[in-house]
């Protein structure tokens, strides 16, 4: 898997899309390659979050601790990308991300995004849509969700 | 010392200046001689003067008794015809010239290693003075300074010193002698030339005055402008933080100005009076040439004995000149003299016996140390320690407590004996302090400061050094070599202890047998916690395997035994092992190529585009263009990803191939390339790109640069250049074998003996942790603390950090066991909790011996059997935590104040 195909899917990723190829591959060049094993975790619930992780080749399961125990919420797979907030914001891991399978990822460092933020302003003009279009989505969820409970 | 430079040269040197001054007085009768043949051979051998005609014989070596009358012969000679006679008193000139280079030969050599010894002698003194002074008048002096006057400026000193006495009697002789025969053959002439002489002995020094002075100012401002380079580099990181390098550079040029300055006046005046002098010796020939021909004409003067008088007058000013000289260096080095004398002699220095090496440590402190009314007055005469009464059982741990004003850190130095007081008196033992040696204070006490000092040498010199009071006594006779250097030694007035001695006090570090020791100085790094840095020390050190086979051999063992360990744990991935026959893809295309490490720069990753051997190398595989293209595909893409970055962002050194400054070229070169290929290059862009590929690691860069096909020919590349360096250049690099030690490797990496996979998550702990379990295991721990021990700690310990240095000052005092450990803020760069366990490792190791702690924090001293606190130098509470811990204390305060 070489650099050029890690920029083709940090393409298919939406906070990425119309980011400049040039840029992209900076970041996939700049970006270190983490390789996990089947049930290694790539992130736990709780520990601050310092990175996200795309997904280049295999599968995970997002494992929320819950009282009654480990509850698996959802999977993931190539071209996702876990832990996109956590490059944004201080904020703890929500969710555990555990591989169920060999799993590829590129790790995009806080500091790298954040640097190359600084020196494209036009990348944090995309993910400023990105993140728009997605609070506008939640909103309406939110109006959806309101208008359907009973008074 | 002895103010006067010659009393000093006379005192230590008085028999050997004798000595020389005896060859030179015998050297004289000879030189007088070879200063009377010519006039022989001239009037005898050639003019054919006393020979009546032919077959006439005139005597040869006829030898007349001076001052009888009547005349009489001692020896008759040898009666020889006219050309006999002239080859006879050839040979006898030629045979003077043997005679007279011989004595000249002896002189010398012996006036040169008269001054070097003398020279040696006195850098000896001043150093030896240096070792004596008391601290406080240390720190008033810059070393850059000290350092040159014991360096540089006494070293014209050497010169002048084996001449000091020497010369004026050789030359003075010389131009006597010269003087007396002129006067023989003429008195006249001798006259004419004794007048000028007479003009130049008293004119020239008087010109030579103001060049004295100017010298004495030349000598000053340079030692001040080393004392000021130095202080640019001790000072560099606020010349860089405030930015004033450009003031510092005005005030160097404003010094360098000065110094050109005094030294081209200088200049001027010496070619003046250069000039002068010449002119005074040439105007003495010009009378020759005019009164002595005027004599000649008229037959008062024969022609032999006007020649022997331009003959000897020609020895003359060169005597006369360099008489004059010396008389000018003799003033000269006494100012000098003067002047680096005036700065050893301090008010205050301590007396030789204080650090007497035949001294010893005597037995050990019993009963109390007593302070009884001590002040100290520092230099800004204040009262930093004033009337302080305390004592304290000498098995005691007692703590001294109190703000930054209080004055407890003068009180740790007065304790070590490192500080005198003003007044009063401290006593250990009932001994007094002020009596008590070096060898008590600096074995039975040991004192460590909040900045410890670490000499440029490796952690074991370092932690051993506080046991090198005096050499153990050497088995068997000293080899001859040995046994004359301290017969030169002597004669220089110098100490004849060996460095080379085995110097280390084994007793006093409580271990029987020097095989020991290490275990020892393992423990004290355990106690300080730093054994498991210098571990890491160890794993990134080397070593020579044949010098230390069990260790090469053990990590034989270890790198199979990781192997295993990692295979077990099912994580034999974490590690691509070298494998002669694969291209390994976490390695660089350099290491694949070499497939060893370097031990020559020519061979570093970085060289390589224009090494020779591994060019050919490439050419022979058919690599050379894949090499190429790999540098034009790395170039296009570093081209392309950093084009919009400004230079000097943090990316271009994190990771970038090229340099922010070189991209526009590879801008250039990758569009010719694109336009017209690689045929065109020339060779230095060709040379350019072919080195861009030698870092590139196909698992780190990803650039798909290196496929199957490469791979096969990089490996092929690696056996042919493996057999080329055997032949061409045998050793360059030290190859990976999996079956033998690396010397040129690291512990870390012979045992490794690949690359960490890259990209693997936790591949690094994971591998760490199996190493560190192997090693263990393997029972080879000790011994690569062995090998960290040998980790050069870099000038004044610069490659520790300041925890690592307390630390390891805390191990250094506690190796030597004293009777008295004091601790002076020694742990105060630690974090709360390092030094909270390091206090309680101290105190229990030091259970039953005495310590005294001086804290930068009350808090700190519950666990001491001992409280003192003081405030504005003086005592205000003393007694256990559990007394003092009361309300209303002055200690209840400082520990409220944290």
């Amino acid at each position: 898997m070489s650099l050029d195909q890690e920029v083709d899917i940090l393409r298919k990723i939406p906070l990425f899309a119309d980011v400049d190829p040039p840029k992209l591959k900076l970041m996939a060049f700049a970006s270190e390659r983490l390789t996990f094993k089947p049930g290694e975790a790539v992130v736990r619930q709780g520990d601050p979050g310092d990175a996200a992780y795309v997904i280049i080749a295999g599968t995970a399961d997002v494992v929320v601790q819950t009282p009654s125990g480990p509850l698996t919420v959802a999977s993931m797979q190539c071209n996702d990308i876990v832990g996109d907030i956590a490059i944004l914001i201080d904020v703890p891991r929500t969710a555990t991300v555990m591989a169920t399978s060999e799993l590829v990822t590129l790790k995009l460092t806080k500091e790298l995004f954040f640097q190359l933020v600084t020196d494209f302003p036009e990348i944090a003009v995309q993910i400023m849509r990105v993140l728009a279009t997605r609070l506008e989505n939640t909103t309406a969820q939110l109006r959806e969700a309101l208008a359907s409970r009973p008074n | 010392m002895e103010p006067k430079l010659f009393k000093y040269v006379w005192r230590y040197s008085k028999k050997e200046q004798l000595n020389i001054l005896l060859i030179v007085l015998l050297s004289f009768p000879f030189y007088y001689m070879s200063l009377e043949l010519p006039k022989k051979i001239v009037n005898q051998g050639i003019q054919g003067e006393g020979f009546s005609g032919e077959g006439s014989t005139s005597p040869f070596l006829q030898l007349d008794a001076p001052f009888s009358d009547p005349p009489a012969t001692w020896f008759g000679g040898f009666e020889m015809e006219q050309a006999s006679l002239l080859i006879a008193l050839s040979l006898a000139f030629l045979g003077l010239v043997f005679v007279n280079g011989g004595f000249k030969f002896w002189i010398n050599t012996s006036k040169g290693r008269l001054g070097e010894r003398m020279l040696r002698r006195l850098r000896y003194e001043l150093t030896d003075r240096v070792l004596r002074f008391p601290l406080p008048q240390l720190r008033r002096m810059k070393q850059a300074e000290v350092a040159t006057m014991i360096k540089d400026e006494v070293e014209p000193l050497g010169g002048f010193i084996g001449d000091a006495f020497v010369t004026p009697v050789f030359l003075g002789g010389q131009a006597l002698t010269a003087m007396a025969f002129i006067m023989v053959q003429s008195f006249w002439l001798g006259l004419v030339a004794a007048t000028i002489v007479l003009v130049q002995a008293f004119l020239i020094p008087r010109l030579r005055r103001r060049i004295l002075i100017l010298g004495k100012e030349r000598q000053l401002t340079a030692r001040q402008l080393a004392g000021r380079i130095a202080e640019l580099i001790d000072g560099a990181v606020e010349v860089h933080a405030h930015d004033t390098s450009n003031y510092e550079r005005a005030d160097i040029t404003g010094r360098l100005g000065r110094i050109f300055k005094i030294r081209y006046e200088i200049f001027q005046r010496k070619f003046f009076v250069k000039f002068l002098n010449n002119f005074l010796a040439q105007l003495t020939p010009f009378l020759f040439y005019a009164v002595g021909g005027l004599l000649a004409i008229r037959g008062n003067l024969d022609i032999g004995a006007l020649v022997a008088v331009i003959a000897a007058y020609k020895d003359l000013p060169g005597p006369i000149k360099e008489l004059i000289d010396w008389d000018q260096q003799r003033a000269d080095v006494q100012i000098k003299y003067d002047q680096v004398i005036e700065q050893f002699q301090p008010a205050e220095i301590l007396p030789a016996a204080v650090q007497d090496v035949e001294n010893d440590a005597g037995a050990p402190f019993e009963g109390e140390v007593t302070v009884s009314g001590v002040s100290l007055v520092d230099d800004a005469d204040t009262r930093v320690v004033d009337n302080v009464t305390f004592s304290a059982a000498v098995t005691d741990h007692v703590a001294i407590v109190g703000d930054s004003a209080s004055g407890k850190e003068h009180m740790g130095q007065l304790i070590a004996g490192l500080a005198r007081p003003t007044s009063g008196d401290i006593a250990i033992g009932g001994r007094g302090m002020e009596s008590l040696p070096q060898a008590v204070t600096g074995r039975r006490l040991s004192y460590v400061g909040p900045d410890a000092y670490f000499f440029p040498q490796s952690v074991r010199a370092n932690l051993l050094y506080g046991l090198k009071h005096r050499p153990n006594a050497a088995d068997g006779q000293p080899d001859t070599q040995r046994a004359a250097d301290v017969a030169e030694a002597r004669r220089a007035g110098n100490p004849t202890f060996d460095i080379d001695a085995d110097w280390i006090d084994y007793a006093a570090a409580g271990v029987e047998r020097p095989e020991d020791i290490n275990r020892r100085l393992i423990e004290v790094l355990r106690l300080v916690e730093m054994e498991e840095r210098v571990y890491r020390f160890g794993l990134t050190g080397t070593i020579d395997p044949d010098q230390h086979p069990d260790v090469a051999e053990g990590v034989l063992k270890a790198r199979a035994a990781l192997a295993e360990r990692l295979a077990a744990a099912d994580a034999s991935d974490l590690v691509l092992r070298f494998d002669p026959e694969a291209y390994n893809p976490n390695a660089t295309l350099a290491e694949n190529v070499l497939f060893g490490t370097p031990t020559k720069d020519a061979y570093a990753a970085a060289a390589l585009a224009n090494n020779p051997l591994l060019l050919k190398v490439l050419a022979e595989t058919g690599l050379t263009d894949a090499v190429l293209e790999m540098g034009v595909s790395i170039a296009k893409t570093m081209v392309e990803i950093f084009a919009d970055l400004p230079p000097g962002h943090p990316f271009f050194e994190q990771f970038s191939f090229i340099e922010a400054d070189d991209l526009p070229d590879f801008r250039m070169l990758v569009s010719r390339v694109e336009k017209s290929g690689t045929k065109d290059l020339a060779p230095e862009d060709r040379e350019r790109l072919m080195a861009l590929p030698f870092d590139y690691s196909e698992a780190r860069h990803r650039l798909s640069l290196i496929d199957d096909e490469a791979a096969e020919k990089v490996v092929e590349a690696r056996k042919r250049f493996a057999a080329r360096m055997a032949e061409d250049d045998p050793g360059a690099v030290e190859a990976y074998r999996p079956e033998a030690y690396n010397a040129a490797a690291s512990l870390q990496d012979n045992v490794l003996f690949g690359r960490l996979a890259y990209g693997r998550a936790q591949a690094e702990e994971t591998v760490g942790a199996a190493v560190t379990a192997v090693l263990d295991e393997l029972g080879l721990r000790d011994k690569v603390v062995d090998v960290g021990l040998g980790y050069n700690v870099g000038i004044g310990g610069k490659r520790l950090s300041a925890t690592q240095r307390q630390k390891l000052a805390i191990a250094r005092a506690l190796l030597k066991q004293p009777d008295i450990l004091i601790l002076n803020e020694a742990a105060a760069v630690m974090d709360n909790a390092t030094q909270e366990r390091l206090m309680k490792a101290v105190l229990e190791a030091r259970q039953g011996k005495g310590l005294i702690w001086t804290l930068p924090r009350a808090t700190a001293a519950e666990r001491f059997d001992r409280i003192v606190v003081m405030s504005a130098g003086r005592i205000v509470e003393q007694g256990s935590y559990k007394e003092l811990n009361q309300p209303q204390t002055a200690f209840s305060e400082l520990v409220a104040a944290g």
